[in-house]
């Protein structure tokens, strides 16, 4: 592997991280979504770092070639976090709809209040 | 007296609608004929037509949803507001026209002896009218819900339901908005939760204009859906009945 491979490996894991970092401090990531993202980055960065881990890791498996260990952990680690926003998208939901009907509760009681009130100005 | 489950028991006939500006306005107007001691409660599935002002002009109290929720959304909202204002009973009737309200006095009539009333359509003869896949997802439920609820069910489909007062404390906190989650689901949950549940045949009129779908794919997605909701609702953990239902439930910060 060339020495450029080497650095662009690992400067790709960083700035990933640098970003999870950046958008976590403007409030754009919260903090419990961010946890997967983090552990890939830091995945990314260990591999780039020791490349030799990765072989050593796919040997122990009994994966052929290591890049597919990669692929497989990418893939594996997209697919939860798509699961898990699924799920975050169903509470969200859920949320939604109790607050649709709290407003359309009061929303009568209000009504009903004033038009109470309004009889009530109507009498005297 | 007509039967009333108790002597002055509190009525409330809550009727979902999205959209029903054509058939609203007799639906009311029925309901308020049948029942005049009744309130009716229209809930306004966030209509883009003058659903709301036809009711209210009809004498109804309209509830607006401000987001489109589905009849099982409606449903809960509908079910919360009768366990805050201290309804004993809610009848169901869908905005569409295809219930007849003279029968509610039926439903209601029954609450003596079960929690859950339901008016079914062609009640004695499975699935009766429908053929193939809907015919066999018919089968499916009804046989499914009635060994649950230990009574003969036909029809476990039709949103023309009465309810008493346990079934409106569980259903203001247990209402899911699924497909087929205002019927099927809410069977399952009211019988797990110990409720009794009881069948009453009932005629039905022709639903006002857009008829049920019979194409053989459509119905094949339904039958998948229907065990699909069926497999999820019998799992899930059981509910129970719950106190009343207070208006700030949910909302205190904890």
């Amino acid at each position: 592997m060339s020495a450029t491979l080497y650095v662009f490996g690992i400067v790709a894991a960083l700035a990933v991280l640098v970003v999870i970092f950046m958008l976590l401090r403007r409030g754009t990531l919260r903090e419990r979504h961010a946890v997967w993202w983090f552990v890939g980055g830091l995945l990314a960065l260990i591999v780039a770092v020791f490349p030799q881990l990765l072989a050593w890791t796919a040997r122990l498996i009994g994966v052929e070639v290591p890049a597919n260990l990669i692929f497989f952990v990418a893939i594996a680690l997209l697919v939860l976090l798509s699961l898990q926003h699924s799920a975050e998208l169903t509470r969200a939901e859920d949320r939604i709809r109790t607050l649709t009907e709290h407003i359309a509760m009061l929303n009568l009681r209000v009504h009903q209040l004033e038009r109470t009130e309004e009889k009530r100005d109507g009498e005297e | 007296m007509r039967g009333m489950a108790a002597p002055g028991s509190k009525t409330l006939i809550v009727v979902p609608a999205f959209n029903e500006s054509e058939a609203i306005g007799d639906v009311v107007g029925a309901v308020r004929a049948e029942m005049p001691d009744a309130d009716c409660l229209v809930i306004d599935d966030a209509s883009t037509d003058d659903t709301a002002a036809i009711a209210a002009a009809r004498g109804a109290t309209v509830m607006r949803l401000p987001v489109n929720l589905g009849v099982g959304g409606a449903m809960r909202a509908g079910y919360r507001w009768a366990c805050e204002r201290g309804y004993d009973i809610v009848v169901q009737v869908d905005g569409d026209g295809q219930h007849p309200a003279h029968e509610i006095h039926a439903l209601i009539a029954d609450l003596e002896h079960a929690d859950i009333v339901i008016g079914a359509r062609f009640a004695g003869a499975d699935g009766a009218g429908a053929r193939g896949p809907r015919r066999l997802a018919m089968w499916i439920l009804a046989h499914t819900i009635s060994r649950i609820a230990r009574t003969r069910l036909t029809d476990t489909t039709s949103g023309f339901k009465a309810t008493g007062p346990r079934a409106i404390r569980l259903f203001a906190r247990n209402y899911p908005a699924e497909y087929l989650g205002d019927t099927v689901e809410a069977l399952v949950i009211a019988s797990r939760a110990g409720l009794r549940i009881r069948q009453r045949a009932v005629a039905m009129r022709e639903r006002q204009g857009g008829t049920p779908s019979q194409s053989a794919l459509r119905a094949t997605v339904h039958l998948m859906r229907s065990c699909l909701a069926l497999c999820i609702a019998l799992t899930k953990p059981r509910a129970s009945i719950g106190p009343a239902w207070s208006s700030t439930e949910g909302l205190v910060v904890s």
